[in-house]
């Protein structure tokens, strides 16, 4: 369209030449997608705008709903309706020490839990994958096209198996994965960039499921995190269901139906919310039975249900303290992230432990999108003025083998700087012994029993030789993800075998791959709501286009010409509230040809004015 | 050694091959920044650790100080640390956090110590006699460490429930 190449030569790159790039929070209750526009991060809103979606997923006899359309139906449909699906994300049934709390049919599969619902039994990667799929969606429109990248974060503390199914979940969703990023680490780009800080800092995120801590050290443009702790499973939803706990004490309930717990719980946290401002809460609610729920919850004894929780965080933030060498009097600020932090004991508690008071001048629930929106932009190859910096993060648990009596000998312990490459030299301990068992585990503990199995593999075709004389190398490389590949390989004869280390229940590509098909439904959809989504960007831009041209150069039309331009910009208005992309387009192309004739004179216009005055030899 | 010169070649090396560098390369590129990167790591945790880095500087020169050919510790020193060791399993029977916290610093105190011992002892050239000795006690002090720690981690998240 002639009118959009009156520019000045030397502006910004077309447009069209950056990469989609956004980055996502897939948070535990609520999730948000933000990117970088005009060098600013922005999280997106929905159409009423709104920056959350939450994080549930409802399967509905016609289809999946996701964000605010499955809340709606949760407390009736609880079944079908899964919340806080990320605490399931790489656990088994028997990770699951509260397994009663959820109100699902839970399904035991090997490695990770699934869960039987209406529309057939899913594992959480799939249900997070429906999630992933709304704010891709979300994104496509607000950015008018396909995504280029997109950066995910994960808890710090997640393990190897939580962010193998985080990353599963994102491809399944159809994005390409840039990078894992540690929440915390997100947020401290987005406050370091911010306030351009130098020194060491606490990021302590209290997420609606998951707790990390995360000590980074700023130094001109380069975060590096000294250590990292948490809890994967401690969040805001336990301050729910402890004033669940209390509600059915007080007003003395008998067991109750998944859907009154699912009831009570929205009055929980809901509850739990009006205490960050108020003094007393009221709780009110119908069950099933048509019994009225009517009891008050002070701030007080809030507070006293909830100070184990509240000290259980304290523990990984001594531990990371530890681990990184410095007393609480090193750490220059405190930076607060996560909904969960909002609460007036979680303040109070830092505060004392750090002995200064935490920092809140950045929106705890969107800090971490927004960290992670310029992280993508840049691993994306978008040029900013300000992307001089570098990022150096660690991996939260140690990396071990099994050895013999069931020990764990550790090769990469936690806190290393990644990506991490380190090899360890084993031998074989019987005469003639062919093959080695080889066995990765993850944890702390000493015994491979209390560590979490990642993945079992054999090293075959040793030669025969007397016990203690074959020499194995099994080398551990962990990417700048946080995932690991292991390789083993005996030295004297070269024989290898290696695996990238997929939780028995990881994807491999082929069944993504199948399962992207399966989703082919929905791929019709995607595709129609992307064509729209770039429909509409491309008619906000000559719409606005026109109107300025109209301003600056509409005395070069008559009365006739410009009311023909006029009902053309009409029409592309109109077609642009409806959803038919094809229509739009038609409009837009109408509109286009309406101004021809009049970008044509703004040039001719544009360029007697640029030339006025010079003479033909001072252009050459 | 200056740590800050350290540092700083450190984060410039990283700045230049880090993967962060190359997420839009091809998968070559990638793998190539993923190995760079991972030996830059790997160089600056055995430089900036002076028990690693003597033991790096000692190999250089072709003495195996961690390994099995190394030197045997002396008698009074093993017996020293097998009394920590018993003082700090009471501790933990006890359930006695303070003994435990001044075990600890009390052994840190000794790592420091022997830790600014050996820098000074790399800053005049040289003869390396007693240097082996050193890394090694060093070496098993680092791991007592671990161990206190791990076990005053436990007893932490104990006294939480």
């Amino acid at each position: 369209m002639a009118l959009f190449q009156i520019s000045e030569p030397d502006e910004a790159p077309k447009p069209h030449a950056r990469k989609r790039a956004i980055g996502i929070d897939l948070g535990t209750t609520n999730s948000l997608v933000a990117t970088v526009r005009h060098g600013l991060a922005v999280v997106l809103l929905d159409e009423e705008g709104r920056p959350l979606v939450p994080s549930i997923v409802r399967y509905a006899d016609e289809g999946v709903d996701t964000g605010y359309a499955a809340m709606a139906q949760q407390a009736e449909d609880a079944q079908n309706t899964i919340v806080s699906v990320k605490r399931l994300m790489g656990r088994g049934l028997t990770d699951l020490a509260d397994a009663r709390r959820f109100p699902y049919r839970f399904v035991d599969a090997p490695g990770m839990v699934k869960i039987a619902t209406r529309s057939g039994v899913k594992s959480p990667v799939e249900i997070s994958s429906e999630i992933l799929r709304a704010l891709r969606a979300r994104a496509e429109e607000s950015l008018g096209g396909a995504i280029d990248g997109a950066v995910v974060t994960v808890p710090a503390y997640f393990d190897e198996a939580q962010r193998q199914a985080t990353k599963d979940a994102a491809r399944l969703a159809g994005l390409n994965v840039l990078r894992l990023l540690n929440e915390p680490t997100a947020a401290a780009i987005a406050y370091g960039l911010d306030n351009a800080s130098e020194g060491v800092y606490a990021i302590y995120d209290l997420g609606g499921g998951t707790f990390d801590i995360s000590i980074l050290r700023l130094t001109k443009g380069v975060f590096e995190v000294l250590a990292t702790n948490g809890d994967s499973a401690l969040g805001g939803d336990d301050f729910d269901h402890r004033v669940l706990c209390w509600i059915i004490e007080a007003a003395k309930l008998p067991p109750l139906a998944p859907p009154d717990i699912r009831s009570l719980l929205l009055a929980s946290r809901e509850a739990k919310e009006n205490l960050s401002d108020h003094e007393n809460a009221l709780i009110a609610a119908t069950l099933a039975d048509g019994q009225t729920v009517k009891v008050t919850l002070t701030k007080s004894i809030f507070t006293e249900i909830t100070r184990n929780l509240v000290n259980k965080t304290l523990q990984p933030v001594k531990r990371a303290l530890r681990d990184a060498q410095l007393q609480p009097s090193d750490i220059q600020g405190v930076v607060l992230v996560g909904g969960a932090t909002r609460m007036p004991q979680i303040r109070r508690a830092v505060a004392e432990f750090f002995g200064q008071p935490p920092l809140t001048n950045l929106n705890p629930d969107e800090v971490v999108a927004l960290g992670a929106a310029v992280q993508a932009n840049k691993l994306a190859g978008n040029q900013e003025r300000n992307d001089d910096w570098l990022l150096l993060d660690v991996i939260p648990l140690s990396l071990g083998l099994e050895t013999m009596g069931g020990l764990v000998e550790r090769i990469i312990p936690r806190n290393s700087t990644i990506p991490v490459a380190r090899a360890q030299e084993f031998t074989t301990f019987k005469d003639g012994q062919t093959a080695m068992a080889i066995h990765v585990v993850q944890g702390e503990r000493d015994k491979v029993a209390d560590c979490r199995s990642l993945a079992r593999f054999d090293l075959h075709g040793i030669p025969p030789m007397v016990a203690g004389a074959a020499r194995i190398r099994v080398a551990f490389q962990v990417d700048a993800d946080g995932l690991l590949d292991v390789a083993a390989c005996e030295e004297t004869t070269g024989v290898e075998s290696s695996i990238t280390v997929k939780p028995s229940y990881g994807l491999t590509d082929g069944e993504i791959a199948q399962m992207l098909q399966d989703s082919f439904a929905h791929a019709e959809d995607d595709m129609q709501a992307r064509a729209l989504g770039e429909a509409r960007v491309e008619a906000d831009r000559i719409i606005d286009a026109t109107n300025t041209a109209l301003i600056a150069d509409g005395a070069l039309l008559s009365d006739n010409e410009r009311r023909a331009i006029e009902q053309s910009l009409a029409q592309v208005a109109s077609e642009r509230s409806q959803s038919d992309h094809r229509a739009l387009r038609a409009a837009v192309e109408a509109l286009n040809r309406a101004t021809d004739d009049f970008a044509s004179r703004r040039m001719d216009r544009s360029v007697a004015k640029a030339l006025a005055g010079k003479r033909v030899d001072a252009f050459q | 050694m200056d740590a800050d010169a350290l540092d700083r070649a450190y984060r410039q090396l990283q700045g230049e091959v880090h993967p962060d560098r190359f997420a839009s390369g091809d998968d070559a590129q990638k793998r190539l920044a993923s190995q760079s990167s991972a030996r830059v790591n790997e160089a600056y945790a055995a430089l900036k650790n002076p028990v690693s880095r003597a033991q790096y500087l000692l190999w250089l020169e072709g003495i195996d100080a961690g390994g099995e050919m190394g030197p045997q510790l002396p008698v009074d020193f093993l017996e020293r640390q097998l009394e920590r060791r018993e003082a700090a399993n009471n501790a933990v029977e006890a359930r006695d956090q303070r003994a435990l916290d001044a075990l600890l610093s009390d052994v840190r105190a000794d790592a420091r110590e022997m830790e600014s011992e050996l820098l000074l002892q790399f800053d005049g050239r040289g003869s390396h006699g007693e240097t082996p000795m050193r890394v090694r006690e060093l070496m098993f002090l680092a791991k007592l460490i671990d161990d206190l720690d791990a076990m005053q981690s436990a007893l932490d998240s104990e006294g939480e429930i």
